[in-house]
């Protein structure tokens, strides 16, 4: 997702002489291009993203447009404070790129994942909180961003993660995009979880479970048309995040559903981490072992829950 | 747009202007209850210098792309920031009176955009300088001249914040900012230097890069010189270190830390006013 990201940042900025990009002090070879071609528009902004996250609002007050970038838990619970007043308050339109979201950097220990940025980011007013699953996403979510008049957090994935889409997808802010449909049981993954979701739902289907999977890449604003439709639909509705249960898709549905009145027949399964550190050492398949979030217990999980009985 | 005030000619005329700026400020706090009255009359002289002075704004045009950017990073002292930019022009001196009631405009701290002049909301400390150096790199990516000027408290260099970008503006060479600050000597709850060791503080600003000048911060002729030459030609972004007394101008409430939080009387307004020479 981050090569997508630096292809697109670096079209759109050809095209829009408001574009302008801050790096934590990451990403070094990753922008040669973007630095190549707009050197003015390119900031290192060394390790201090409090101050790259104040300046890019100002930046934006003056009516630019700074995307500011690095590793997720720098670029979000960091600066969360100059996030908060500098970015929400004003309302100004900066795009907070995170990479290496969730456990991406699971070996990289605790201090580099990041479970609880969507739950933060997401209560901020004004926020709109995109997470895309894959490169296509990534490069069609570029250019959508740039259409939001406020403040964006953007949450990517590392590289190479498995495509989900065969074409460049129709993306629009706040509608969830239907990737297969099925008739028992609706995956609504999030982020770079999706492609699990996707080999979750090719699991079910020798148990005679047809699943409906959703890209859900926008967090903030929900798509409530669709979860409307789903929950309607559906009696096994399952999120799957690389997020904590605690805040982030499965949290926000859940505030979501809780409102209806009446109350929609679908069941709500969370697949998300739980409300602890990892501690222990291992790659992001591993931690993703650890926290059941492998197609493989997904799968099982919903049939446990009673998909045999749709 | 109440514009009676026209920009007074000579120091004289700005000195008065001060005080009176002051009387306004002392009364705002007895008539809304609000704590931070010592730390707003320690910058008046330097707001005077700022929009009468150095800073080039037009209040009939307050959203000049090309106007210079005054953010006053210490929040706290919102009352002089709002005094000011009501007696320069920028809006009814009128409000004045609706500061801190309930649906004002005019809150204990600014919020961006609440009256024209206004350029950022501030409040929590240590955000002024990178918004202000945000500014000024937008000025330089779209070829205008305007410079972008954060007043600062000294308590507020405390926040870590300021030095991330202390560090990056001089190794950016963003001479197109400044920083003032307001130091009065005393935080919340006590001398600065002796919460935190924030001296030699001029010398910290040198170490990062930075041209430090001090002065007195009630001096304006001083304030303008040093103001006025922004950017100053050497590359350097430049650092005022303004010294000043906490409560300045009402002899009662001068270098006493209880003016943090006090709240005047009438009869303290009314000495205070005669002080002032405003009665």
């Amino acid at each position: 997702m981050r090569n997508a990201f630096a292809a697109a940042i670096t079209a759109c900025a050809a095209a829009d002489r408001r574009i302008v990009l801050l790096s934590g002090d990451i990403g070094n070879r990753l922008f040669d291009a973007f630095k190549d071609r707009f050197p003015d528009r390119f900031f290192n902004c060394g390790v201090a993203e409090a101050n790259m996250t104040g300046m890019a609002a100002g930046m934006a007050m003056c009516g630019l447009r700074p995307f500011t970038y690095t590793i997720t838990p720098f670029a979000t619970t960091r600066a969360l404070e100059q996030i908060r007043v500098d970015i929400c308050c004003h309302n100004v339109p900066v795009v907070i790129v995170g990479t290496g979201s969730g456990l991406s950097y699971a070996s990289l220990g605790p201090t580099h994942h990041s479970c609880e940025d969507v739950a933060l980011l997401r209560a901020l007013p004004n926020m709109t909180v995109v997470c895309p699953a894959d490169a296509a996403e990534v490069r069609a979510a570029v250019a959508a961003v740039l259409q939001v008049a406020g403040p964006v957090y953007l949450r990517l994935g590392k590289k190479g993660e498995p495509a989900v889409h065969r074409e460049e997808p129709r993306f629009v802010v706040g509608k969830g995009i239907v990737l297969c449909e099925g008739r028992s049981v609706c995956l609504l993954g999030m982020g770079n979880m999706v492609a699990t979701a996707l080999e979750a739902a090719t699991l079910l289907e020798p148990s005679g479970l047809s699943a409906r999977v959703v890209s859900m890449h926008s967090v903030k604003p929900l798509d409530e048309d669709l979860l409307g439709e789903v929950f309607q639909r559906f009696p096994i509705v399952a999120v799957v995040e690389e997020h904590s249960r605690i805040g982030g898709l499965a949290g926000a549905i859940a505030e979501w559903l809780a409102a209806q009145s009446p109350r929609p027949p679908g069941r709500l399964l969370a697949f998300a981490t739980p409300d602890a550190f990892l501690e222990e050492s291992g790659s992001q398949q591993d931690a993703r072992e650890r926290f059941g979030l492998t197609a493989g217990a997904i799968a099982e999980r919903i049939q446990q829950a009673g998909g045999a009985a749709c | 747009m109440n514009n009676e005030v026209s920009p007074p000619a000579d120091l004289e005329d700005l000195k008065a202007l001060a005080r009176k700026i002051r009387g306004r400020v002392v009364q705002m706090s007895n008539v809304a209850r609000t704590p931070h009255l010592g730390s707003s009359l320690s910058c008046v002289d330097i707001l005077v210098a700022a929009y009468w002075g150095f800073l080039r704004v037009d209040p009939a045009n307050p959203s000049d792309p090309d106007r210079d950017r005054f953010i006053l990073s210490k929040g706290h002292a919102a009352t002089a920031l709002y005094a000011t930019l009501a007696h320069r022009g920028f809006f009814d001196p009128a409000l004045l009176d609706t500061f801190n009631c309930r649906g004002s405009l005019l809150a204990e701290h600014p919020s961006f955009g609440c009256v024209p002049g206004v350029e950022a909301s501030t409040g929590s400390l240590g955000h002024g300088l990178s918004l202000a150096l945000g500014m000024a790199l937008a000025q330089r990516i779209q070829g205008r001249k305007a410079r972008c000027f954060a007043l600062l408290s000294d308590g507020e260099c405390e926040e870590g914040s300021v030095w991330e970008a202390a560090m990056f503006a001089s190794a950016r060479r963003i001479d197109n900012a400044a920083v003032i600050v307001d130091d009065n000597k005393w935080q919340a709850t006590g001398r600065t230097d002796e919460i935190m060791a924030l001296e030699p503080l001029a010398e910290k600003w040198r170490a990062f890069g930075w041209t430090a000048h001090e002065v007195d911060g009630h001096n304006l002729a001083a304030l303008l010189r040093v103001l006025a030459a922004v950017p100053d030609g050497s590359g350097r972004p430049i650092a005022v270190i303004a010294h000043t007394v906490k409560g300045k101008g009402v002899s009662f409430m001068e270098d006493d830390n209880n003016w943090h939080y006090r709240v005047p009387t009438a009869e303290e307004v009314r000495a205070a006013h005669q002080e002032l020479g405003l009665t």
